[in-house]
């Protein structure tokens, strides 16, 4: 029961992190009795479990999800929609409009056509088939997401291992970005972020936090930092505070 | 055709044409993450050799019925540009090139997880920019960098090396010329940690004895250019890394003030001390991760009592 790696350092794949009886956690694989990375990313170790955080990677799919989506491709009862990840998300008219669908009469263009930017919802996933989308959301615990289609505002695209850190602790880093942006955003577990506000400055702010903590994802101290960012910027612009304190839902 | 007798490959003294002895590598340079497009990239400098690496994936696999149902299918492709040879290069893809995109496949197969996901494509586009001998191996030891920069699951990085026979003396890391004149060539690429060989070909003549010597001296220059390729990869998160801890070192001054008034002396002093360690010596970059992150936990403390007291603060300078 060794572990030759400290916690929140940088491991390559195929370093060796532990040797013994650790739980293997996520990116981390056994060889004998080695715990060896995966990824490039950094380890995390809590009690027994070893895990490797990622740095970088594609979406994959889990059920719960919100993803920020593309539509791609419009049949007679399907839209494709592009969610940055290797399989398609598929939504159906059944889960997503609030009415009845009738493929005589309604066209699924109407509601979205090619190239409209949606939020939705993983219904469900396995890897032998492609991920099922919906517009409804059967969470009951109040914070409620929008689901549906996005009109205006921007998407930015990060990767989708730093979706944790832009969120922050029970949301700190987001909340920050808000709160000195005055601009509605929604994070898709998929790593695109949408948001739209009142102004093209405020907006521009938002991409740069965003790129901002994408670049340094990897550093300690960073919901500080982006912070301070925050703040300096809203001085240069000659608003050193935010309008409303609360971010709006 | 004169220059061609007048080479000479090796002298009595075991020094190569170009200066080298037996076992020196050419000098082998990467960088990671150069290609902002793609998933994850990569470019290795070794010796004369200029090759790019770019990865794409994994992602959605067209055309479609290539899938394959239990894996991710990987797809790789080997050019060389019309001037990375001296003679110009037709630009189709020919039997050499069709060869090597299929070996570097293989190759790089048993070092994925490629399980994780079925159905989808992982593409790896190698162009090589300047050839000189060796630039298959050169490849896949550029090709795992950018895997691993795509962050795609490996078991371990990929390290290729070439040993050859120049007259009857075994040498590694064979370029343009000793590849060409020399006896023999004998790629190889192994998984590093484990010692497995992914890649092995081997191409003119080589005895049992000359066979296991070159083994074990190529076995011996992998492990040497793993510690580059992870060298890469670590420098280039660690250049992010410089350039912020200086400015993390200045600001926290007005935090520390402002949590002094709020009686939390304690700990604050304790914060002082590990501040004035982490600047100016940087003597190992672990030593300096562990400490700063000690401190940032402790910041993400006082952040949070400064997150909660400071909006109605604010209320008042806006009032103001």
């Amino acid at each position: 029961m060794t572990i030759f790696i400290e916690n929140r350092s940088m491991v390559t794949p195929g370093e060796i992190i532990a040797e013994g009886n650790y739980n293997v956690g996520q990116n981390v694989y056994r060889k004998d009795k080695r715990i060896i990375s995966q990824v490039i990313g950094l380890v995390s170790i809590k009690d027994d479990y070893i895990n490797v955080v990622s740095l970088k990677g594609k979406y994959i799919p889990r059920v719960g999800d919100t993803v920020i989506g593309k539509v791609t491709d419009v049949s007679l009862n399907t839209w494709t929609v592009d969610i940055a990840s290797p399989y398609p998300g598929i939504l159906r008219p059944a889960t997503s409009l609030d009415r009845r669908f009738d493929p005589v009469k309604d066209h699924t263009r109407k509601f979205f056509d090619i190239g409209d930017v949606i939020s939705a919802k993983v219904f469900s996933f396995d890897r032998t088939r492609d991920p099922v989308l919906t517009l409804r959301d059967n969470n009951r615990s109040g914070s409620t997401t929008f689901l549906g289609k996005l009109i205006g505002g921007r998407v930015i695209e990060i990767s989708p291992s730093k979706i944790p850190r832009l969120i922050g602790r029970r949301g700190s880093m987001i909340s920050t970005i808000k709160q000195y942006t005055n601009c509605r955003m929604i994070v898709g577990q998929n790593g695109r972020v949408w948001f739209k506000g009142n102004s093209f400055e405020e907006e521009y702010l938002v991409l740069q936090a965003i790129e901002k903590i994408d670049r340094e994802a990897h550093t300690t101290g960073l919901t500080d930092r982006v912070k301070e960012f925050l703040e300096d910027a809203r001085k240069k612009m000659g608003k050193p505070t935010a309008k409303g304190e609360q971010p709006k839902k | 055709m004169t220059n061609k007798e007048k080479t000479v490959l090796i002298t009595k003294n075991g020094i190569r044409h170009d200066g080298r002895k037996k076992t020196d590598l050419r000098e082998i340079r990467f960088e990671v993450g150069i290609l902002d497009r793609a998933d994850g990239s990569a470019i290795i400098y070794w010796g004369k050799n200029k090759i790019l690496v770019a990865v794409y994936g994994p992602r959605e696999l067209h055309p479609k019925h290539m899938a394959l149902p239990d894996r991710a299918l990987i797809r790789c492709e080997y050019r060389m540009a019309t001037f990375s040879v001296t003679e110009r290069k037709s630009p189709a893809p020919k039997r050499r090139e069709k060869e090597i995109s299929k070996i570097l496949a293989e190759a790089i197969e048993p070092a994925v997880f490629d399980y994780l996901y079925p159905r989808s494509v992982i593409d790896v586009f190698i162009e090589v920019l300047q050839a000189d001998g060796g630039s298959r191996c050169a490849s896949i030891t550029a090709a795992a960098l950018a895997l691993a920069d795509a962050g795609i699951p490996m078991k371990d990085l990929v390290v290729g090396c070439a040993a050859g026979n120049l007259n009857g003396e075994v040498v590694i890391d064979l370029d343009d010329v000793e590849d060409k004149e020399g006896q023999g060539d004998l790629p190889i690429a192994v998984l590093p940690l484990s010692g497995e060989v992914v890649l092995l070909q081997s191409d003119g003549v080589f005895n049992p004895e000359q066979y296991k010597e070159a083994l074990d001296l190529l076995m011996d220059a992998c492990q040497t250019i793993y510690k580059l390729q992870r060298e890469a990869i670590t420098n280039k998160y660690a250049k992010i890394t410089e350039e912020i801890i200086e400015p993390v070192e200045v600001e926290p001054e007005p935090t520390e003030a402002k949590v002094d008034k709020k009686k939390k002396g304690e700990k604050t002093e304790e914060k002082k001390e590990t501040e004035e360690k982490t600047p100016k010596k940087k003597a190992s970059a672990k030593k300096a991760k562990s400490e700063q992150s000690e401190e940032s936990e402790k910041k993400k403390k006082t952040s949070k009592k400064k997150e909660k007291k400071t909006p109605p603060k604010k209320d008042e300078e806006a009032k103001e």
